[in-house]
């Protein structure tokens, strides 16, 4: 670890189909703290996400990304999560033929009933009603979701990259997420929350806004999520070539 | 080693138990290569065959209204490397019978071994058949299998096949069922297949819906890598009023395979309804990398996503 710093960021730019998606991102997240990224849709968000775990069609044009002093810039995912990375997508995949049970022990280094069990209670889901289910369509969109992030708790990653891990949970549901995102950091994961919704930056030590591909602030949550309540406004979308003039405040 | 314990093992390695083929409350069926190695019957249900040149000849008949609590087991085999077998079986479920089949064929060792089957079905007026059938066709490659079933499903009916080969190489596959549904019967035809090689997969799955509010569902699940190639035609008709039909068919294409899909929905009363869905591709990129941001490699990813498909 590089000066008390998990996962750092630096400069990262990344362009997509001619059209500039990440300009210049820099950020550090610590070990056990919880990172929230706000930003309206189309601010590059997810492309942050998606380039830090390394998906394919992400590869950073400059900048790089160190993960416990370690470069990892041009890592493969697998190399990624055997380092303790993972991503939990925002819309998660759909596993034709694959059980929860068996989906849930994917990840884990030493998989047992008791520990499948534990990641479903952590996500408000029975394993009696779960365990045996497919991570397929007959599931709705709630309760994937869930599965994927009791995934990504059985995985017991250092860093857990979440994209809007509250997106198509109901309002209700949304403590059952801020709780889990606590308890990843309390027992050793450090989160890197990506939302938009403003509430959910309470759950974090430090939040960042993002727009237009660009970190504007990195604060404490209250300061940033007034910010974004008060002075956010619709997203220029990363497509968007900046305005004349030059650099302006977009929140 | 016997022949009778030889077959066994290959039985187990296809994925049977042999427990059921010695059990005497089980019926059961034991062909080796033209011969019949074991056979028992249970009561409300009859096994009969015959020896051909190249082959067996059977015969089962449930008794109308008999429910088997435990499903049938059929063991067909070849041990030696090469030869020819040629199974030719006729199936009688009577009027509200329930009979579950699960055969398991099975070809250690092939390096050239044809395997016929030609099998004719009836499933009697409210009766249930299912039959599960699970090929090992060994490593090598030389296996051609020609699967031919010819069903009719009276009145009230259920019929559902499945057929497996997913664990060893195919070889030459060429299945052809066709399955004739009468007035509120039910068909339902599922095919899987993994291939890899130079093997050459074949799917015909054809229901004929001619009663009224039949019916039926053809489903393929078939994924080729390296050279393999597979063509599935899942043809479903709509020949009554409110005949309800469906073909759906999913194919997974890696490396230099090809795979071609051919729904075939026809219907002949405006009052029937067929659908169909076919899709072919490579695996599923968010699938293959949300398993690899679980720590698996690409290969291990791919594999875990078709199996899943082929469960």
């Amino acid at each position: 670890m590089q000066n008390g710093y998990l996962l750092r960021v630096e400069n990262l730019h990344l362009q997509r189909q001619e059209k500039k998606i990440l300009r210049g991102v820099t950020f550090e997240i610590a070990p056990w703290q919880v990172f929230a990224l706000l930003g309206r849709n189309g601010s590059g968000k997810s492309s942050l996400a998606y380039t830090l775990m390394g998906c394919a069609g992400y590869t950073p044009s400059e900048g790089r990304i160190l993960f416990n002093g370690q470069d990892i810039t041009h890592l493969s995912i697998t190399e990624r999560a055997r380092l303790g990375i993972t991503l939990a997508w925002q819309e998660p995949a759909r596993f034709e033929g694959l059980k929860v049970k068996d989906y849930l022990a994917l990840g884990m280094k030493e998989p047992s009933r008791e520990k499948m069990e534990a990641a479903l209670n952590a996500v408000a889901l029975s394993p009696l009603s779960y365990l045996e289910r497919t991570v397929n369509d007959a599931l709705s969109g709630g309760e994937r979701k869930r599965i994927e992030l009791a995934a990504v708790y059985a995985m017991r990653p250092r860093l857990a990259i979440l994209d809007e891990p509250d997106s198509g949970i109901d309002v209700l549901s949304l403590d059952d997420i801020a709780r889990l995102i606590r308890r990843l950091a309390a027992e050793g994961t450090a989160v890197l929350l990506i939302t938009h919704r403003n509430e959910m930056v309470s759950v974090a030590d430090v939040a960042a806004l993002m727009c237009a591909g660009e970190i504007l602030r990195i604060g404490e949550p209250q300061e940033m999520r007034d910010y974004y309540a008060s002075r956010c406004q619709p997203c220029i979308t990363v497509e968007a070539v900046e305005p004349p003039g030059g650099e302006y405040e977009r929140l | 080693m016997s022949d009778f314990e030889a077959i066994l093992k290959a039985y187990e390695r296809s994925g049977g138990n042999p427990r059921f083929l010695r059990s005497s409350r089980v019926a059961s069926l034991v062909v080796s290569g033209n011969r019949v190695l074991g056979a028992n019957e249970i009561a409300g249900i009859h096994l009969t065959s015959e020896q051909l040149p190249d082959g067996v000849r059977v015969k089962v008949v449930v008794e109308p209204g008999v429910k088997l609590d435990t499903p049938a087991h059929l063991c067909f085999g070849v041990i030696p490397a090469e030869g020819i077998q040629r199974i030719l079986s006729k199936f009688e479920i009577g009027a509200g019978a329930k009979a579950d089949f699960i055969a398991h064929c099975t070809f250690p060792n092939a390096r050239s071994i044809v395997h016929l089957m030609e099998a004719q079905i009836h499933v009697g007026r409210n009766a249930q058949m299912k039959y599960s059938e699970t090929h090992y066709h060994g490593e090598e490659g030389g296996a051609e299998v020609l699967p031919k079933a010819q069903v009719i499903v009276d009145e009230g009916g259920q019929y559902a096949a499945e057929f497996t080969l997913t664990t060893g190489r195919v070889g030459k596959l060429d299945l052809d069922y066709v399955v004739n549904v009468d007035a509120h019967g039910v068909a339902e035809l599922t095919t899987k297949a993994y291939g890899y090689g130079t093997d050459a997969i074949s799917v015909k799955e054809t229901i004929r819906l001619n009663g009224e509010g039949a019916r039926g569902l053809a489903k393929a699940r078939i994924a080729v890598r390296d050279q393999a190639t597979s063509q599935v035609i899942g043809t479903t008709e709509g020949n009554a009023p409110f005949a309800r039909g469906h073909v759906d068919c999913i194919e997974i294409v890696r490396d230099k395979a090809v795979a071609n899909a051919i729904p075939v929905v026809k219907v002949t009363d405006p009052r029937a309804y067929v659908t169909h869905e076919a899709a072919i591709g490579t695996v599923d990129k968010k699938e293959l990398e949300t398993l690899m941001a679980r720590g698996l490699d690409e290969e291990t990813a791919v594999d875990v996503i078709i199996r899943g498909m082929l469960q």
